[in-house]
């Protein structure tokens, strides 16, 4: 049963830490800030992958983390990455209530070289998140639309309310202007208010109306949330007769 | 380079000096793989070890479960910064393995495979002489799918994407080849208490 994709995201020898600034700061949900960094010296990345972050306390004391990115590889320079508020947590409260536009923090990066596409990979692409686990299947969805609009794409989200679905806006303009894109967005604790959004969990009638979106099976498909929704995300996929090595799947969380 | 406005939150006395370099301590016991989780059917399982491409011995699961069993209990660090500690487990050392199929470890590296394809390269000396195992129960309890079971490697001393999953065999190989993550820019080895996350750490 190889599991073996066809491209593996190129690795530089060694990944150094350096400085990047914020550039901008934007609300995106009650939760979820988007941070744009400039590094000093950055080579481009691949959709999906993520870079590492590193804080540095007065005393040495060091707390590192890693974030996916959002945005798409373009020729900016520079990358966005959306931080969600953990309430007990150590670096997202600081990202929520302390960073601002100018500050310089250590990233290194990209890193990651298996849940990651190109527009060279091809289609159809199915692409399943739970709440902040759209973030990497958003730089694909961007890259995808810049890159290679004519590839088929779906995209089913799941989200515990309409405000917490980052990037909502953006992706139901997608969803109207670009032929080959189809959203299933649902969400799980309220009724939604949005025509076109679904109430309720991803379940197989939610997968199939994807896969029927389709011209054809996808070649790959991309799962990304916490634990217990990208397992059962990945459950449904499989039963829906998905092959297995055609499935990737990122996890966070307890 | 200090971090304006960070003060962080530091782990306390007694868990501080357990924390490698990057790390933070869970409570909870996340799920990591690349793809989906495979089934495993136990009528079918095997696990094989090969010298090379030589098969030199192979166990179905009732077979394995009669081999001698060891109870290990460690801390184990994640490369994606978790670390959880006093996990226990129990299974087979990867000494009774060699010594049960009658060879002695036969070169300086090894490769664990895995039902979903998956494998990872670990020097052999970071598996003998107590230090690793085929692990089939967690707490007590037969390991859950999620988490790898029926049957998964233990290496705690290294980053733990070396501890592969729904493990199907160890292969002793002359050259140090790179497994599933160690080809996408992980480390070859990946002690954690070098910071050894990629390739040039």
């Amino acid at each position: 049963m190889p599991n073996v994709p066809p491209f593996v995201a190129p690795q530089p020898d060694r990944l150094l830490w350096q400085p990047a600034t914020i550039t901008a700061i934007t609300r995106a949900t009650p939760r979820v800030k988007i941070f744009t960094f400039r590094p000093a010296d950055w080579p481009g990345f691949t959709a999906g992958q993520h870079v590492d972050l590193r804080l540095t306390a007065p005393d040495g004391y060091q707390a590192e983390r890693s974030y996916s990115i959002a945005s798409a590889p373009d020729a900016t320079g520079t990358f966005d990455l959306a931080i969600d508020l953990i309430d007990d947590g150590e670096v997202s409260p600081f990202f929520h209530e302390v960073a601002e536009i100018g500050d310089t923090i250590e990233i290194r990066g990209p890193i990651g070289g298996h849940f990651v596409w190109r527009a060279e990979d091809g289609g159809p692409v199915l692409l399943i998140a739970g709440g902040s686990g759209l973030v990497p299947l958003m730089a694909m969805l961007r890259h995808r639309a810049e890159a290679a609009p004519d590839i088929p794409a779906a995209l089913i989200l799941s989200a515990r309310t309409e405000d917490e679905l980052i990037w909502r806006d953006e992706l139901l303009q997608r969803d109207r202007d670009e032929p080959h894109f189809h959203l299933f967005a649902t969400v799980t604790r309220e009724t939604p208010r949005t025509p076109g959004i679904r109430h309720g969990r991803i379940d197989a009638a939610l997968i199939e109306a994807a896969l029927a979106s389709l011209p054809a099976p996808p070649r790959t498909s991309f799962i990304c949330g916490a634990t217990p929704f990208v397992g059962a995300a990945a459950d449904l996929a499989l039963s829906a007769g998905l092959p297995f090595a055609s499935i990737k799947a990122e996890r966070y969380g307890g | 380079m200090a971090t304006r406005g960070f003060t962080g939150r530091r782990p306390t006395d007694g868990i501080v000096e357990r924390l490698p370099p990057g790390q933070y301590l869970t409570e909870d016991f996340p799920v990591l793989s690349a793809g989906p989780t495979p089934r495993v059917d136990l009528a079918t399982w095997r696990f094989t070890v090969k010298d090379g491409v030589r098969p030199v011995a192979s166990w179905s699961f009732d077979e394995f479960n009669q081999l001698p069993r060891t109870k290990l209990t460690r801390d184990i660090h994640c490369v994606t910064k978790w670390s959880k500690f006093n996990t226990a487990w129990s299974g087979v050392t990867i000494d009774d393995i060699l010594a049960e199929a009658g060879i002695a470890a036969p070169s300086p590296f090894t490769l664990a495979h895995a039902y979903d394809g998956y494998s990872t390269n670990v020097p052999t000396d970071d598996l003998t002489n107590g230090k690793a195992m085929i692990a089939t129960h967690f707490e007590g309890q037969p390991i859950p799918p999620n988490h790898g079971g029926p049957a998964r490697l233990l290496v705690p001393h290294l980053y733990f994407w070396k501890s592969a999953k729904w493990v199907n065999g160890l292969q002793f190989t002359n050259r140090d080849e790179a497994g599933f993550w160690e080809l996408r820019g992980y480390h070859m080895r990946g002690d954690p208490w070098q910071e050894q996350r990629f390739t040039g750490d």
